[in-house]
């Protein structure tokens, strides 16, 4: 099966998963998740990348924090993110995203995310021996 | 929620008793019809915040609980320094001082009517709502610090409001003891264009009419007047208070086995009150109330910009400003001895009751102003704390409608142009910038407001006083 991503439900916020064949693989399609909770990640140019690093003491604090990291560059920058990168070292991240500045009219962004929680935060090995990324996002 | 897990004490009032690691009950405020409606996992999160150190008589949660992250929203727990009592930056949320403030116009529906759609347009060309907006003040670092250590008196300083304004807003307007110096440059940093805007998600700017009084010697003492119109305002203290929760709530998942707590989940994240970690975050959470109240402020002055434009006469003086998502050093009386506790309130609004010295005099006789948010299809509510609320729940009650469907299940039961073309139909003008967004937040997505501000009220948190219909609503 193809990495993709999905939403899972939570009464006020939103859970997001990516599913991939590799844990980084699970981290960018998480990341996409994220992103589709304000637009439609394939109305989002790449005519920019952003260099993201972090640390954390095990992989779900890293997702976390590769979340929030997202979320931080999407505010400061004023910015969406369509496509992601990354590469696992140890506990260390390193991502790459790809986007453009946000276009009201064009992007319709539905909501703001505030932050990624440690609600639903799973990332593990599935039953068909797919990674699983995820975790609830407060908007 | 299953009912035969709760003890019913009255007809408004369930327990779940202690078990297992459970310090205190919990206790839930709510009728029957809204506890079957509640999921499950509110019950988990009552139970889980239960077990937390130094919580003080029970672990609540208000008529509009819903499943949060950590704490319920709609959940309110006090802790005692002295029994070894933990803060917990899930337990406040990350919109930090989130709140509802209630302007009066002294107009009516008549004279407001016919620039309805006019006003709906200055409103939202005025205020700044929505992802990415920006608002029109860009901070230097100084003059963030000065924002974060003064609230909504730097905010009047600055020319937004009125120094009347200031004795309409708990804390008069200036949340002390604020360590702007505990605030990371990140979260600085994500506020600096965005003071003075909305936010997005169930943050709102409404104009309402006064539709109902049940208690008119209280609405009196409010200045609320039925048929008359007011504006309510929604929201929060923006990116920084968002940064803010991030960040502290992962030093505390950290730190937490470094004091010795066992947290039954990692989003119960938590650091003793008397911790370093505890004391920097009370800080930082105090700088950003005084960023939600310094950005309601600037709010404030925004509209009254527009209102003056078409009614120059009008002032718009403020009713009252609450904040429902708070951790608070407040005297409560445990037994029979006053002590400070830290009241953590996440969705839940504090309710003081009559005589309550924090109240400005002319509210004291009557009880502290609870505004309660609604959706944009059905009410909002104002409620007045009571006597028995403070022994009740330590002073709180209910802050919301509280969602009862998922965003993603909301965008599959509605479109957002439909939602607003039959709002429209019945006389309420929305301005969004998002379709989706409108989907979302559509009315049916939410619990029956009436249903949770009755149960407030019979459960004897607050009492009701006047319900509100929308006109307008600008949504971000």
């Amino acid at each position: 099966m193809e990495a993709h991503w999905e939403h899972f439900p939570h009464e006020a916020d939103m859970g997001v998963r990516g599913v991939g064949a590799t844990k980084e693989e699970a981290f960018e399609q998480s990341a996409v998740a994220l992103t589709a909770i304000i637009t439609d990640p394939q109305s989002v140019k790449s005519e920019m990348s952003v260099e993201i690093s972090c640390e954390a003491p095990d992989d779900e604090l890293c997702l976390v924090d590769w979340l929030n990291a997202l979320v931080y560059e999407m505010a400061t920058r004023k910015m969406l993110f369509g496509r992601f990168k990354v590469t696992l070292n140890g506990s260390r991240l390193h991502g790459t995203a790809w986007g453009e500045k946000i276009d009201a009219a064009r992007h319709q962004p539905a909501v703001e995310v505030k932050g990624a929680t440690y609600t639903a935060l799973r990332v593990q090995r599935d039953q068909k021996g797919l990674w699983i990324a995820q975790c609830v996002v407060d908007v | 929620m299953d009912l035969t897990q709760l003890t019913r004490k009255s007809e408004w009032e369930w327990w779940i008793a202690p078990f297992g690691k459970m310090r205190v009950p919990g206790i839930i405020y709510a009728s029957e019809a809204l506890i079957r409606e509640m999921d499950m996992k509110v019950y988990e999160q009552v139970v889980n915040v239960a077990t937390l150190p130094g919580i003080v008589q029970a672990s609540y949660a208000m008529p509009d609980a819903h499943w949060g992250y950590g704490f319920p929203i709609g959940g309110v727990a006090a802790f005692d320094p002295d029994e070894g009592g933990v803060i917990s930056a899930g337990g406040v949320g990350f919109d930090i001082s989130c709140g509802v403030r209630c302007l009066q116009t002294g107009l009516t529906l008549k004279e407001i009517e016919p620039f309805k759609e006019r006003l709906a347009d200055r409103l939202f060309h005025k205020i700044p709502a929505g992802v990415g907006s920006h608002g029109r003040l860009h901070l230097s670092m100084k003059e963030m610090d000065e924002m974060l250590a003064g609230g909504a008196q730097w905010a009047v300083a600055q020319g937004y409001g009125t120094l009347q304004d200031l004795d309409r807003i708990e804390e008069k307007g200036c949340m002390r003891e604020a360590r702007p110096d505990q605030v990371s440059e990140q979260a600085k940093k994500r506020q600096q264009d965005e003071v003075g805007t909305l936010g997005s998600g169930n943050h709102y700017l409404e104009i309402q009419r006064v539709v109902a009084v049940y208690a008119p010697e209280i609405a009196s003492a409010y200045g609320v007047r039925e048929g008359e119109m007011v504006i309510s305002i929604h929201c929060g203290s923006r990116g920084l208070g968002h940064q803010i929760g991030t960040e502290f709530l992962r030093t505390m998942a950290v730190a937490a086995a470094q004091h010795g707590i066992e947290l039954p989940d990692r989003e119960l994240a938590c650091a003793p009150i008397r911790s370093d970690v505890g004391r920097d975050y009370l800080g930082a959470m105090r700088a950003a109330i005084n960023c939600a109240l310094a950005n309601r402020q600037v709010l404030t002055h925004l509209v009254r910009q527009v209102f003056s434009e078409i009614f120059p006469a009008a002032a718009l003086p403020l009713l009252y400003d609450v904040s429902h998502n708070t951790c608070k050093v407040e005297e409560h009386l445990v037994g029979r001895e006053k002590k400070p506790l830290y009241v953590h309130r996440k969705g839940a609004t504090r309710a003081f009751g009559p005589g309550h010295p924090d109240l400005p005099e002319p509210l004291r006789a009557v009880g502290q102003p609870v505004l309660i948010g609604g959706t944009m299809g059905t009410a909002s509510y104002i409620l007045a704390g009571t006597e028995e609320s403070m022994a009740r729940s330590f002073g709180s009650a209910c802050h919301g409608a509280g969602r009862s469907m998922s965003r993603h299940q909301a965008t599959r039961e509605w479109r957002g142009r439909e939602v607003i073309d039959q709002l429209a139909e019945r006389g309420i003008l929305i301005r969004s910038v998002s379709y989706r967004g409108v989907a979302e937040e559509a009315p049916g997505a939410y619990k029956d407001v009436a249903a949770v501000a009755e149960a407030a009220d019979q459960a004897g948190l607050a009492r009701k006083v006047a319900r509100l219909e929308p006109l307008v609503c600008v949504k971000g």
